[in-house]
């Protein structure tokens, strides 16, 4: 069986397994098509909220980020876990309690403002949307590849079944199909992350595998800093970027994480609030499988492509154009450059492939020395590392499917929740809220279903000129839900904060960001209408996908300026922030 | 985030003491928090840098994989501290 059929087999019978599972649980009643009647245990909820969470930005794309980067790639790592303990001490069983469907209803309850709801909706809507064009960058990838075709036919695929899928069922059929999503993306993760550190440091465990010796007694991390140095390439272990920036992208990374609504939603699904703590605990131990595996996938990659390109070491001769046409070995190469994602020219025709740091000096010497002329690994997009690592490895034929599989569950499960959160934005926030208050159940249902299609054909269209890869996308909105909702959530329930700071606060947070955002990737992420490059931004070392912790700041300052200038809040709006503080009386919750 | 005890009134003295128990587990968790990840993993890596992990140094494994464990550490000490808060003050769920 080729592996074009095997691919197909397993991503197959993940689809009907999703499928099933979706129509089983159908959601009859509004209730049920947002929150599942709470009746959700939190492991359980660990496990969806997980596969939830870890998008294609996690399971396609970070792992090449940090192998072509090294250690100043780790702020994805500690950013998208960190947030976590935020959400679980200053969020998650505070919103439980107050028990709503939404964030927006909280902003504006607690806010007791119509206008701080809209605030928080819009907001809510451009740091999903940002998100949802990340997820179809990766979509992309994944279908191009398993599919055999371009990245854009792929796209196209991809949103149709993006579509299709989401559409079925609510949450509840979201929840449990989560739950067998995970299973399968964690599987498709660690399996290949497990042969490939046994075979080279004998360790199973990849994170352990990690800091261990390879086959010469040498420790993995400083033979392969060694070897790409060699190349001219930065030392992997090293600190080369601006450290200024680094905190604030973890930082950012880490609010964002708070205050992104699809996630947060997840928490108003426990029964009480003691397991509201408890389930973000169980998420983050879910989460944290990937990304203790994800920094060993890095490393071994980048060791394993390296020393495929230099068969003889990086000091003897590089791998021959001959050898990657005709060595079985060499078959992803073939494979990949179908999705144009890979790309490789022999420049100074001498029948080598040489793939070194043609920027650094020390390495322009040794190539004129050599009569090369340029790298010749032309095109490398780190988003197809996780997906071509177990090829690159030799793996077994199923282990790729798998991975194909996991893959796309990892990219569908959170389109799929985010789809959910922007289309009850619409039709429970925005026309029931406000535009229509006596609309029908199957009229807000139908809402909803337009609210996914039009959301999924603008991402679609952003998608196909993507602002960067799938991670530093999503990282973006990550930081608009930094600046905007996570400040407005946290001093509701711990501060004073009154209607007109909240508001004033969450347009200055939003506002900024975004603006900051479009100077550096373009406005509306259109390509060229860019002012500023990351490389060079326009505040010091701060780059746009760095701005969230900033605009939260923003966000903060203006909301306890403009809090303290407007009078205080009223009694009742006192004793709401006073009973959302204690856990006692938590009730099932209600809507409108 | 301090102003917590202007509010407390008569009759709501234990209300006020959960509260300021649970801001003050906050902020000892959160400092942990803060010390793994942007200290241990960034800011104080060069301070740390004698001690070897593997092939690198301390503040890489923090960065790559000791943050994460510390952080999963905090949120089941936070849910186990705070469910038996709540019993010593009477505010749990019925």
């Amino acid at each position: 069986m080729d592996q074009f059929t095997i691919n197909l087999l397993f991503v197959g019978a993940s689809f009907a397994l999703y499928i099933g599972i979706a129509i089983w649980a159908r959601a009859g009643s509004t209730s049920e098509f947002y929150a599942a009647g709470r009746g959700i245990h939190p492991v359980t909820n660990g496990m969806a909220t997980a596969a939830d969470w870890m998008s294609a930005a996690s399971f396609i794309s970070m792992a090449g980020l940090i192998a072509f980067t090294g250690y100043d790639n780790s702020t994805y790592l500690m950013g998208w876990t960190g947030g976590y303990v935020l959400l679980a001490l200053l969020l998650a069983p505070y919103l439980r309690k107050f028990g709503k469907y939404t964030v927006s209803e909280f902003i504006g309850d607690r806010f007791y403002s119509p206008t701080a709801r809209m605030v928080a909706v819009i907001s809510l809507l451009v740091a999903s949307l940002t998100y949802v064009i990340g997820q179809m960058t990766g979509v992309g990838v994944a279908f191009g590849r398993f599919l055999e075709v371009s990245n854009t036919a792929g796209l196209l695929i991809g949103a149709c079944v993006v579509f299709a899928y989401a559409v079925f069922g609510g949450m509840k059929g979201v929840t449990y199909t989560q739950v067998a999503q995970y299973v399968v993306l964690i599987m498709a993760y660690t399996i290949p992350a497990v042969f490939i550190s046994l075979q080279l440091t004998g360790n199973p465990i990849p994170g352990l595998g990690l800091f261990g010796n390879v086959e010469s007694g040498e420790p993995l991390l400083a033979k392969l800093d060694q070897i790409v140095a060699e190349l001219g390439f930065n030392e992997y272990t090293a600190h080369h970027g601006d450290t200024f920036n680094m905190v604030l992208f973890t930082l950012s990374l880490m609010i964002g994480t708070a205050g992104l609504p699809h996630v947060i939603m997840r928490f108003f699904t426990v029964p009480r609030v003691a397991d509201a703590r408890w389930s973000a605990g169980w998420a983050l131990v879910f989460i944290a499988l990937l990304y203790l595996t994800a920094p060993a996938v890095g490393a071994m990659a980048r060791l394993n492509i390296t020393e495929q390109f230099w068969p003889n070491g990086t000091g003897g001769e590089a791998v021959s154009v001959e050898q990657i046409e005709t060595d079985p070995a060499y078959d992803w190469m073939a494979t990949w450059q179908q999705t144009g994602l890979l790309g490789w020219e022999d420049k100074n025709g001498d029948g080598r492939i040489q793939y070194y740091n043609d920027a650094n000096p020390a390495m322009q010497e040794r190539a004129a020395a050599n009569g090369w002329e340029g790298n010749e690994l032309t095109n490398f997009n780190r988003d197809i590392l996780v997906l071509a690592n177990p090829e690159i490895a030799n793996l077994p034929g199923w282990v790729i499917g798998l991975v194909a599989a996991g893959g796309l569950a990892a990219a569908l499960s959170t389109a799929a929740g985010l789809l959910l959160a922007i289309s009850s934005a619409v039709s429970h926030d925005l026309i029931k809220g406000q535009l229509n208050p006596n609309i029908s159940e199957k009229g807000e249902l139908l809402s909803a279903r337009i609210a996914m299609a039009v959301a999924i054909a603008v991402a679609t269209y952003l998608g196909l000129n993507p602002p960067g890869f799938a991670a530093q996308t999503v990282a973006l909105a990550f930081g608009l839900a930094a600046a905007s909702i996570f400040p407005a959530l946290m001093m509701g329930i711990f501060t004073k904060v009154n209607n007109k700071g909240a508001v004033a606060g969450m347009l200055s947070g939003l506002i900024v960001t975004l603006i900051y955002i479009f100077l550096h990737k373009g406005w509306f992420f259109i390509p060229d209408t860019n002012s500023f490059t990351d490389a060079n931004p326009l505040l010091g070392t701060v780059q746009s996908t760095s701005f969230g912790a900033v605009g939260a700041l923003i966000n903060f300052a203006v909301a306890f300026t403009v809090s303290k200038m407007t009078s205080p809040i009223p009694q009742e709006i006192e004793e709401l922030v006073e009973s959302v503080r204690v856990p006692r009386g938590a009730g099932a919750a209600q809507d409108h | 985030m301090a102003d917590h005890t202007q509010t407390a009134q008569a009759g709501q003295k234990s209300d006020a003491g959960y509260w300021s128990a649970n801001v003050r587990i906050i902020l000892i968790s959160l400092v942990i928090w803060a010390i793994c990840s942007f200290g241990f993993g960034i800011l104080l890596r060069p301070m740390l840098s004698g001690i070897e992990v593997g092939g690198t140094d301390i503040g890489f494994w923090f960065a790559q994989q000791g943050s994460i464990l510390v952080f999963l550490a905090l949120i089941f000490f936070y849910a186990w501290r705070m469910n038996k808060l709540d019993r010593e003050y009477g505010v749990e769920e019925e």
